[in-house]
């Protein structure tokens, strides 16, 4: 690195992580990056908690067969490592013909392990929801399902969302490894700007860009977390 | 009125009889009758663990008898033909832990069931809603948050959920064993004007000095069977058998 | 039907395979075998620092686990081992999963010690030492047995997320299962290595992950 061999080490560091020609040359490319990666975001998120939520729901009814199928789904996905699933559908599927682009393989992948995670959580607040208020609804009269919707899945979704947020920003940060699928996000368009200019400054950019998408949902959970425990006493 | 499984019509509201009710391998309910005549108070009293709970949510199927029969103003309940849902209109129950619904506020705790079985416009619930709170002494927390009131007011709300629906009978399950004893008054008030209004009403309850100032009927119950039964100057003042008077003795001290 | 199985459930090709991917996982739980430990022992750290009665401790603290908690791991691993040979530092790729996986997991970890310890009730603590008990035992024989059970489905819950973060050294070519896994796919043209390394994952992890549903419904 004849370049920087005469620089001072704080020079260095800036001119290898913080270079302001590399970040205006291939900046513009990278924040599109975060397009991809907010969009595809989105759509976990929306896809997870809607199917975690319709299961939660379906096994209160307590039909035994379909609550194992509900219950083998969980466990498979809760356990799996997301990775594994993102290359099994990304490799595996085409040689059976089916051919998935990886942004829906990556949407499929993240969406299943975050509805997996999601019907826990949600199942956790239907069961911790005090036998009494089942008792108090269907005393005057509501139907099973009136109860289920007026009395206890609201009560449910209120315990289930500071969980459910956490869960929800730590799997979306695997929309990273869409990079090793060939996704065009953050992390993709950081990595071929640092092949191509031979610098450090993509990747900053990539890992600020990354916060930066984040860290508004940290704070807006870490904040939920604490309403969350005051409207317990 | 709106079952289809009618039977003779019998002097009594509430007719339950040779219940019997086991959980797993304990016998709860040995063979338990309980006869309510219209109007009337009847008190449950008897040790913990002795069915009183049990007995009350039998007569609304919250739990499902094993053997007996619970016929309610002429409708057999344990019928499969019958709605329970709409039969349960007509059983109030007001329960020991009060089970409010913590997201609702009262006035919505109160008309939901009024808007949702009973199909009533939400003009015509919320009115009704206000005339209960009257009743019970509560008229301006229509907008409060249960978490918001004291015991005692969150069962009075409770008494006013159960009463919005116009039942026939109001079953309560130990309604003043959870409050501090400043609170109890406000709530046994409630219950005694109702009594005075003439609502047939059924009560589990260890409060022996209201039982004896406004019950028609009080009945001992232990170990899952009816020892005794009468009028509470009988059963206070004369007890019969033997158990009776030792639970009395002990409730005394 | 039958392309299926011949795609993913070969099993001539998973008993091929069977002997690597058996060393990728030997790789993945010496991996464990120290990223658990440390990551706990960080979170301890972590923890008192962002519990610290000291402000100048305790806001930089925060505002750096808040920090790491929305940096993803992949990017932070790129980072320090793509990054720091830019300015000279080699990093070996099992040093640099190391050390972004400490940070990442001592994050969380610790914000999970952090809520455990905020799960006691001060009483208990006042009644400790009522009793006599100085600062250190109430926290050892009162408080931290009570936190440790409160978040303890958290606690494995978290670590069965590192174990399953460990895939991600894949991606820098640090040898673990998956890794072994996905070469023997593109060795042998078929996807059935991935789905026994999925197999192996699932009788490792499943337990596990029944065991915390279990617990957290006992709460």
């Amino acid at each position: 690195m004849t370049a920087t061999d005469a620089m001072s080490n704080w020079d260095r560091f800036v001119f290898t992580f913080f270079n302001a020609d590399i970040a205006m040359k291939y900046g513009w490319e990278i924040l599109q990056g975060a397009s991809v990666t907010i969009l595809a975001g989105l759509a976990v998120v929306m896809t997870g908690i809607v199917v975690g939520f319709g299961l939660a729901a379906l096994r209160a009814i307590g039909w035994k067969s379909l609550n194992f199928l509900i219950i083998v789904f969980v466990d498979i996905f809760r356990s799996l490592p997301p990775l594994a699933i993102i290359l099994v559908l990304f490799f595996g599927f085409p040689a059976i013909g089916i051919v998935l682009p990886s942004l829906i393989v990556l949407w499929l992948s993240l969406g299943a392990v975050l509805a997996a995670f999601a019907e826990e959580i949600f199942w956790a607040g239907i069961t911790s929801v005090p036998k009494g208020q089942w008792l108090a609804a269907r005393s005057t009269g509501l139907t099973f399902a009136q109860t289920l919707r007026y009395v206890i899945l609201p009560q449910a979704v209120r315990l289930g969302i500071p969980p459910l947020t956490n869960r929800a920003i730590s799997i979306t940060k695997n929309l990273a490894l869409g990079s090793a699928i060939g996704v065009n996000e953050i992390l993709g368009r950081a990595n071929s700007a640092l092949s191509m200019s031979a610098n450090a400054t993509p990747l900053t950019m990539g890992a600020l860009l990354y916060v930066l998408v984040f860290i508004p949902l940290v704070i807006a959970s870490r904040m939920l977390e604490r309403n969350y425990r005051w409207g317990e006493h | 009125m709106s079952s289809t499984a009618a039977t003779p019509a019998s002097r009594y509201l509430l007719e339950a009889r040779g219940v019997r009710k086991s959980f797993g391998p304990t016998e709860v309910l040995k063979g338990v009758d309980l006869l309510v005549e219209p109007g009337k108070l009847v008190f449950l009293i008897g040790p913990s663990g002795s069915g009183k709970s049990t007995l009350l949510r039998c007569c609304n199927r919250l739990e499902e008898p094993d053997s007996g029969s619970i016929i309610m103003d002429d409708v057999d309940l344990l019928s499969p033909r019958t709605d329970i849902n709409a039969a349960r209109r007509q059983i109030g129950m007001v329960f020991q832990s009060f089970n409010l619904y913590p997201h609702l506020t009262v006035q919505k705790n109160i008309t939901l069931a009024l808007r949702k079985v009973a199909g009533m416009s939400t003009a015509d619930a919320n009115a009704r809603a206000a005339e209960m709170l009257a009743l019970v002494g509560l008229p301006d927390k229509a907008a409060s948050y249960p978490a918001q009131l004291s015991g005692g007011q969150q069962q009075r709300i409770g008494i006013a959920r159960s009463l919005a629906l116009d039942p026939k009978i109001i079953l309560m399950d130990e309604p003043t064993s959870a409050l501090d004893p400043e609170l109890v008054g406000s709530v046994l008030a409630v219950v005694k004007d109702l009594r005075d209004r003439g609502i047939t009403m059924v009560i589990a309850s260890h409060e022996m000095n209201f039982a004896r100032e406004a019950a028609d009927k009080v009945v001992f119950l232990d170990g899952g069977l009816v020892i005794e039964q009468g009028s509470a100057e009988d059963i206070f003042l004369r007890p019969q058998e033997d158990r009776t008077r030792r639970f009395l003795a002990q409730i005394r001290h | 039907m039958e392309q299926f199985t011949q795609e993913f459930l070969n099993l001539d090709v998973m008993a091929k395979v069977a002997p690597y991917l058996f060393q990728g996982l030997l790789q993945t739980l010496l991996l464990c075998s120290f990223l658990i430990p440390i990551g706990l022992v960080g979170g301890l750290l972590v923890m008192l620092l962002t519990t610290s009665p000291y402000r100048v401790l305790r806001w930089p603290a925060i505002v750096a686990v808040d920090f790491f908690r929305a940096f993803p791991p992949l990017v932070l691993l790129v980072f320090v081992y793509a990054g720091l040979p830019f300015i000279g530092l080699r990093v070996p790729a099992l040093l640099a999963v190391a050390v972004a996986f400490l940070i990442n997991s001592a994050s969380y970890y610790g914000e999970i010690y952090r809520a455990g310890m905020v799960s006691v009730p001060k009483g208990q603590r006042e009644a400790a030492r009522s009793t006599g008990l100085s600062a250190t035992q109430a926290l050892l024989y009162v408080t931290l047995p009570q936190a440790v059970r409160n978040v303890l489905p958290d606690l494995l819950s978290n670590t069965v997320e590192l174990i399953k973060l460990t895939t991600l050294a894949s991606v820098i070519s640090v040898p673990e299962l998956l890794h072994s896994a996905n070469l023997a796919r593109s060795l042998t043209y078929n996807s059935s290595p991935l789905i026994l390394a999925a197999i192996i994952y699932l009788i490792l992890l499943l337990p596990v992950v029944r065991l915390i549903a279990r617990l957290e419904h006992k709460l």
